[in-house]
């Protein structure tokens, strides 16, 4: 199967700063892929040049194999999506919104149908200023899907929703992909990146900075293999260390990264494993999340997007 | 080639055309100055003129009483019809736009399939069905007050014609400030400039009437020009002179304003 979205060396610029820059990257049809980083990253900007609201200064982009600028109108009916800002009538009701949109399209969802399944049936008839934040969000979302889409743009999906909106978001975006459907969807949640994306790319202050798997960009951040754990701070590294010791050359280090978040440097394995947990049980402590492998895709956007950010200023 | 995805545009246009309306209708705000105002102003300052302080006196007021033997609602119904186009042209339309366009509604729009020549299309469709509701329940409560019309079917299409380019007009002055001014701004200046228009506009009170130096200002505003013509083709007067001035100026108005929003507006 083809690019769904391709982006070649693209550049954009607001008065002289460059947004923006020579950025390039593909999404394959039926991929879920995730676009990540902090704010002010350029990810909406991205996303805005691909549904052709704004056109790149340099480079070039095609979705679905058309030019979104000067080709929306044959784009258009293809995609669906979702802007930060929701962008709906503050008096108009979900189910109204919803009809409004399905009139757009040649074969529609059900609104109805539509409406039951982001869990906003029982607000139908509600005008849309005195929804909660995430029923704003789900009605955005079901607009964006109303038209049966080839391809979907989400930008922050799950801001300012509730861990109950986010997982049904969650189960529709997997659904999408069960489907075939393409999601592009900017996020600042590692958490949402690593649970939905195939694959991830990293992009700060306007460059991609890594594009890979969430797995192998995890791998990637820890450089090696270990073990992370959790349990309550303030346990003494040293002696688990000593306890430790004999199973490796150099004894495995030991760490407490940040209250309550410990990594042992050594190659995970099973003696490894019964003896951190005897030495725990010793203790009367309870392990809360133990982790074999890398470090966390969260570690790795934190190192990526973090040291560069505080090295350029402002 | 796969069959197009998106639907019929005449389809299109009839549901965000219906969709306008019905939200148009649920501001109450919008309902207020569209409906209930005018049809409040017609009727208060004929029953002010009709009943006035001295008891028998018609003309309580300089210019609204019933100079030559008409009844207060004659001479008062065309400006009323004025700015009935005012209050859906600039107020309504300009607010509601410029909310749309606040809350980021028509760049949603702009990523649907709905061109955006159908957008407008639906809003002037709207505007003009607001408009013949109006137009409607003005002349019923009209008659109701005593207005008999004494009307040919020129005048008729006249007065059909100056409400068509007076929308133009209201309808450019309104988009013009949605397009490019802050949607506070436009709430602000469309009220504001609604008020100032309604009093020294030509609306109620004719140019004649005016102070001096005001009036012959005040004579070359949209509102004085709708007013005029309508109260030619209504009312029989002024003569017709001025009503082709009026026109002319109206016509001016119904082009400039249009061209001026269509050269300033964004979206976003």
């Amino acid at each position: 199967m083809g690019a769904a979205i391709a982006v070649e060396g693209v550049t954009k610029r607001y008065g002289g700063r460059a947004v923006v820059q020579d950025l390039s990257f593909q999404v394959r049809c039926g991929e879920v892929f995730a676009l990540l980083g902090p704010n002010g990253a350029g990810k909406t900007t991205t996303v805005e040049m691909l549904e052709g609201y704004r056109a790149p200064d340099g480079g070039r982009v095609r979705v679905l194999g058309l030019d979104p600028v000067h080709q929306g109108a044959a784009l258009k009916p293809r995609l669906g999506l979702m802007l930060q800002q929701g962008g709906i009538y503050p008096q108009i009701r979900p189910l109204e919104a919803l009809r409004l949109f399905a009139a757009f399209y040649s074969r529609p969802e059900d609104p109805r149908a539509l409406l039951e399944q982001v869990g906003l049936e029982k607000a139908a008839g509600v005008r849309y200023r005195r929804l909660s934040g995430g029923q704003k969000q789900r009605l955005a979302l079901a607009l964006a899907l109303v038209g049966r889409p080839e391809l979907v743009f989400l930008d922050e999906p799950t801001a300012g929703m509730d861990p109950q909106a986010r997982r049904v978001t969650w189960g529709i975006i997997r659904g999408l992909q069960r489907r075939g459907v393409t999601v592009l969807l900017t996020t600042h949640s590692m958490d949402e990146a690593e649970h939905l994306a195939g694959r991830v790319a990293i992009i700060n202050r306007g460059r991609l900075v890594a594009l890979d798997t969430p797995a192998a960009l995890g791998q990637a951040g820890q450089g090696g293999t270990g073990l992370r754990f959790r349990a309550p701070s303030g346990l003494d590294t040293g002696a688990l260390a000593g306890a430790l010791a004999d199973l490796t050359a150099p004894p495995p280090a030991v760490q407490e990264l940040e209250p309550g978040h410990y990594a042992v440097a050594a190659p995970p394995t099973p003696t490894l494993l019964a003896r951190l947990t005897a030495w725990l049980s010793a203790r009367d402590v309870l392990l809360t999340e133990l982790r074999v492998g890398g470090g966390t895709l969260e570690e790795v956007y934190l190192r990526l997007t973090g040291e560069d950010g505080e090295l350029g200023g402002r | 080639m796969a069959p197009s995805p998106s639907a019929a545009p005449l389809a299109m246009l009839r549901a965000q055309t219906a969709l306008e309306l019905r939200l148009t209708l649920r501001r109450g705000e919008s309902v207020l100055v569209t409906l209930v105002l005018p049809v409040l102003l017609l009727v208060f300052f004929s029953a002010v003129a009709v009943r006035g302080p001295s008891a028998g006196g018609e003309a309580a007021l300089p210019g609204l009483g019933a100079a030559l033997g008409r009844r207060p609602v004659d001479t008062l119904l065309p400006g009323v019809l004025a700015l009935a186009v005012m209050s859906t042209g600039m107020v309504s339309l300009g607010i509601a736009t410029a909310y749309e366009r606040h809350y980021g509604v028509l760049k949603r729009l702009g990523g649907s399939p709905l061109p955006r020549p159908a957008l407008l299309g639906a809003k002037i469709l709207s505007v003009l069905a607001l408009e013949l509701g109006q137009v409607v329940l003005l002349l019923g409560v009209a008659a109701v007050l005593g207005w008999r019309p004494e009307v040919t079917a020129p005048r008729l299409a006249l007065a059909a014609g100056a409400l068509l380019l007076g929308t133009a007009a209201f309808g450019g002055l309104g988009l013009w400030m949605a397009g490019s001014w802050r949607a506070e701004a436009t709430l602000a200046g469309a009220n504001g400039l609604y008020l100032v228009l309604l009093l020294l506009g030509g609306v109620i009170v004719p140019v004649e009437s005016l102070p001096v130096p005001w009036g012959s200002l005040a004579a070359l505003l949209p509102s004085a020009a709708l007013a005029g013509v309508l109260r030619f083709a209504l009312d029989w007067r002024p003569g017709p002179q001025s009503a082709l001035l009026d026109f002319t100026l109206l016509c001016l108005w119904a082009i400039l304003a249009p061209l001026l929003a269509a050269r300033t507006f964004r979206w976003e």
